[in-house]
């Protein structure tokens, strides 16, 4: 089985560097036709002229091929903003289609052999890693030697990690043209399910998909006899891979809207934009549904799901943040602060989320309805604000490459708008809660150690008292990790769940009045 | 109560810390000392198993962050104590300084029992109670190809499940014919035996140790068995329970026995000394299927609760509870509500014994001649402590318990509803009118099956 597993090592390090030397591929040739096809009517005359020197030049590498795109673009650009006329100056960015159409690179040529040479070889050495961990030992919580692990432990292969994944993030998000090969790569994978060439997202989503799916396995690996663990992995697996990933993509193949069915406001912050709520009313039937049916999971879904079953029915068993956090990064969950300070400033930023995503939407339908008179295009400048500061660098950079940094929740925990919202029915009318088993705790530190959203489980636990919290996204970790059996998610009364008294039991000496 | 009162608790333990917190909560002016050379700040020692296996670190095994002891006014004192006099209320410490007290509440717990085996003094032989001790077997069980552990118990398991994940062959000598045969009944402790040897643990029952063979260096190099075989090792673990540590106490006017000799107020024969947790021992048990020194974690915090009441003026004794204890064997969690001792006179006990198929899960009830509950022990599923404090104090009928025992199960969602099987044993085993539980559709639909 070792052998196995340290194969898989190797061949997920060759896919990974594989993919990682990509961008290095190819050289990028510019022509005017190529300026004229990727650009808006209103540009192309002007842009096929700014680019004009570049035209027959071949590029050997992106890095040239881009400086000399924003040298002449920027010139133009900066003449224009330094005499002000400001409606004249170009704000789209063309950098990534150009490059892309640009590229002659052998990744272009064969996208497949490279899909299988660098995701495909990742997604199977992974697999060959997960799937035979923990194989001759009998089931039970396989947490040893975490913190004595490099990886795990904010070692120098975590830090590595994280790096690399904070890299991998900016690029992704600002500097898309730099990975033009690997959208090339999943161009035929895109225009099998959607009839559409590839873009940059769904480059991440083949990727975030597969890696829930393998890390998904490790799950199953890890918390084998767990049934509640096990079904909680197949739901996030299931709901990525075809909400998320499969169905959207089908919607376009269709001629719908892209729609994530389960992606609810105000996570889906764009939900109430303009130009989405054109897409739904220009759509007919199917766009109709996908406006009402959103509207019904913000105002009904959520209160009456949560108050039957908590926060976990959408964050740890739906959602696909949840499900990255619970798969991807279920390796650095006892990396969370659970100090109190921690505690503090996670209640004062996750709300302020909150009410910036309402103010925010509150302001763009009043503005909608208004005909755009109330604000005009200013909006757009709060939209680009939220999406660039909570859509990209808290939800993305911070949220995922800070997940060998500072465990695998930072983004639910201290910035999802929606985990607040959740957390609020949750605090105040839910069923669930986590209760204790009356005078069993040992104060071990097990349950807080392991809990991803930094709740200090003992603190309750050692009291006897349940736990309610607006935080709790009910993974159920607390629970299977428990020496003593102490901890259980339930689904209860509402009635008495909240008790500030506790409950030790087994000591007739003194009476402690409920 | 005089406002300047001083009460030093020595050792921060359960017991202790408890006390601590429970007499602050109570008593507002009072002030309040807690020593310790062991560590700085109370942790919990059932958990250093887990810091030696990379689950958690030391920090995470301190209840308490480091500012709450300063904002509950509780004084920390980091330094061992070396003698009381207690004629002068006056405490001397191993750095030579000193320091009075009001009240003193002695809450030294234990220390590994040595029997006076030869060798026990080797180098890489140990026990494993304290800090310090965890330390040390780091230490002592670097480069070692193979380690023997000796006495049958809690600690010796656990101590079998840390080497197990350094790798290292583990031979485990039993005195008993059981492992912990003392207290877990026949079928229970082969249940526990079993999933040792399935850890490839080499579990040998019925064998003592005879004597520790020395290496030039004095540190051990393999042990001798009282049937004459030798097992070459580079560690032994002594975990044949543990003793009172109270050797700094002895040949003072303070009263001791095994440990210090308390009432049910844990008060000892000189005024304002008290003793508890570990380290105490009743003039008698506190009830007839309890012992004269507690070394469990729960009867230390009770200890403790207790105390804390009596410090700030309060008129309570000490009046446990029905009897639970919980433990985990490897993969395979324990938890015991009421009495199940080792043996049982069958003359006036029924017992009823339910094993699932695979062997890791079991349930057994004690019933007296009525059918009334005396107590469970459960293995590889949880059950309710409430549920059971209740049937226990109220002596319900043993099949009124087993028909609401779907109430009583403390499993997580989706798991096997082995209660049902349990259920229908009993049923055919004692007839009766137990209703049986049905699965219920989620259980259906994810084909629970037991």
């Amino acid at each position: 089985m070792k052998i196995i597993q340290s194969i898989g090592v190797g061949l997920f390090l060759i896919g990974l560097a594989i993919f990682t030397v990509m961008p290095f591929l190819g050289n990028y040739t510019l022509s005017e036709e190529l300026v004229l096809a990727n650009t808006k009517d209103i540009h192309q005359e002007k842009m096929a002229e700014i680019l004009k020197p570049m035209y027959g030049e071949t590029y050997a590498s992106n890095f040239s091929f881009i400086s000399a795109f924003n040298e002449n673009f920027s010139a133009y650009n900066d003449a224009l903003k330094e005499e002000s006329k400001w409606d004249e100056v170009i704000w789209d960015d063309y950098s990534f289609p150009l490059t892309q159409s640009s590229l002659s690179s052998p990744v272009r040529d064969n996208p497949w052999l490279f899909f299988g040479l660098s995701i495909g070889l990742a997604v199977l050495g992974g697999l060959m890693y997960n799937l035979p961990k923990h194989q001759d030992e009998p089931a039970g919580v396989k947490n040893n030697g975490i913190f004595h692990s490099s990886m795990k432990n904010r070692g120098w292969m975590g830090m590595i990690t994280g790096a690399y994944l904070i890299l991998f993030y900016i690029i992704l998000y600002w500097f898309p043209a730099y990975i033009v090969n690997q959208v090339w790569m999943v161009t035929p994978l895109s225009m099998i399910l959607s009839g559409n060439p590839a873009s940059q997202w769904f480059l991440y989503g083949t990727i975030y998909t597969l890696a829930i799916i393998v890390m998904g396995v490790r799950m199953f690996r890890k918390y084998r006899g767990n049934k509640y663990q096990q079904l909680r992995t197949a739901s996030v697996m299931f709901f990525q891979t075809a909400f998320a990933f499969l169905i959207p993509e089908i919607l376009v193949l269709l001629n719908q809207p892209y729609f994530d069915f389960k992606n609810i406001w105000p996570l889906d912050y764009d939900f109430f934009y303009d130009y989405q709520i054109e897409t739904f009313l220009s759509s007919g039937g199917v766009g109709m549904f996908m406006l009402i049916w959103g509207i019904l999971l913000i105002v009904i879904g959520v209160p009456t799901f949560t108050y039957f079953f908590g926060k976990r029915w959408y964050c740890s068993w739906v959602c696909g943040c949840g499900g990255l956090a619970e798969t991807v990064g279920d390796p650095y969950r006892q990396l969370s602060d659970k100090s109190l300070k921690a505690w503090k400033y996670e209640r004062v930023i996750v709300h302020s989320v909150l009410v910036l995503a309402v103010v925010m939407t509150a302001l763009t339908i009043a503005n909608y309805f208004s005909g755009f008179a109330l604000l005009e295009n200013a909006t757009n400048q709060l939209h680009s604000f939220y999406g660039f500061a909570i859509g990209s660098v808290f939800a993305g950079v911070v949220g995922t490459g800070f997940y060998p940094f500072m465990g695998n929740r930072v983004w639910c925990r201290f910035g999802c708008p929606l985990a607040a919202y959740l957390g609020l029915v949750q605090r105040f009318k839910s069923r669930f809660r986590i209760t204790t088993n009356g005078g069993q705790c040992i104060s071990c530190g097990n349950c807080s150690t392991h809990c991803e959203m930094g709740i200090d489980v003992r603190w309750y636990a050692q009291r006897g008292q349940e736990i309610v919290r607006a935080s709790c996204v009910g993974c159920g970790v607390c629970s299977s990790v428990c020496p003593r059996g102490v901890l259980k998610l339930e689904n209860g009364s509402t009635e008495n769940r909240i008790n500030e008294m506790p409950i030790i039991i087994g000591n007739d000496s003194i009476k402690i009045n409920a | 109560m005089s406002s300047n009162r001083h009460v030093v608790i020595i050792g921060n333990g359960i017991a202790g810390i408890t006390c601590a917190r429970q007499l602050r909560k109570l008593d507002d002016s009072v002030r309040i000392t807690v020593i310790s050379g062991e560590s700085k700040y109370f942790f919990s020692r059932t958990a250093l198993m887990y810091v030696f296996m990379g689950h958690m670190k030391f920090e995470h095994t301190q209840p308490y962050e480091n500012w709450f002891w300063e904002k509950n006014r509780i004084e920390l004192k980091e330094d061992w104590v070396k003698k009381v006099d207690f004629s002068v209320k006056n405490l001397l410490f191993q750095s030579g300084e000193y320091m009075s007290y009001d009240d003193l509440v002695i809450a030294t717990g234990s220390k590994p029992n040595k029997f006076g085996w030869p060798g026990e003094d080797l180098q890489g032989v140990q026990g494993l109670y304290s800090k310090q001790d965890l330390e040390l077997m780091e230490e002592n069980t670097r480069d070692v190809q193979r380690a023997v552990i000796v006495g049958g118990g809690l600690i010796g398991i656990e101590m079998a499940e840390m080497l197990a994940y350094k790798k290292i062959p583990v031979t485990f000598l039993v005195r008993e014919a059981g492992f912990w045969s003392n207290i877990l009944p026949k079928e229970e402790s082969e249940l526990v035996g079993r999933h040792m040897r399935e850890h490839h643990i080499d579990l040998r029952l019925n064998e003592e140790l005879e004597e520790i063979i020395s290496d030039p260096n004095a540190r051990v190099k393999a042990i001798r068995t009282k049937s004459g075989e030798e097992i070459q090792c580079q560690f032994v673990g002594l975990t044949a329970g543990v003793t009172p540590n109270i050797d700094f106490l002895r040949n003072t006017e303070l009263e001791v026995n095994r440990g210090v000799k308390v009432d049910f107020g844990f008060q000892t024969n000189i005024p304002n000394v008290y003793a508890i947790g570990d380290c105490a021992e009743f003039h008698e048990a506190p009830a007839s299927d309890r012992k004269q020194v507690e070394q469990v974690w729960y009867t230390g915090r009770m200890h403790g609760e207790t105390l804390g009441y009596i410090l700030s003026g309060k008129k309570v004794t000490y009046k446990p509870g029905v009897w639970f204890n919980s433990a985990k064997f490897l993969d395979i969690e324990y938890q015991t509500y009421g009495t199940v001792p080792a043996k049982w006179d069958t003359e006036n006990v029924k017992s009823f014994y339910w094993e699932h198929s695979g062997g890791e899960v079991a349930f057994r009830m004690l019933m007296d001649l009525e059918g009334k509950i005396l107590g469970v022990n459960n293995f590889g599923f949880r059950l309710r402590h409430e549920f059971f404090d209740q049937a226990i104090k109220e002596k319900w009928d043993g099949s009124k318990v087993i028909s609401k025992l779907d109430k009583a199960n403390f499993d997580p969602e989706f798991f096997a509803p082995y209660y049902i099987e349990i259920q229908k044993a009993f049923k055919s085993q004692f007839g009766g009118d137990i209703k049986v539980s049905k699965k219920t559709f989620i259980q259906k639909l994810f084909g629970a099956s037991v």
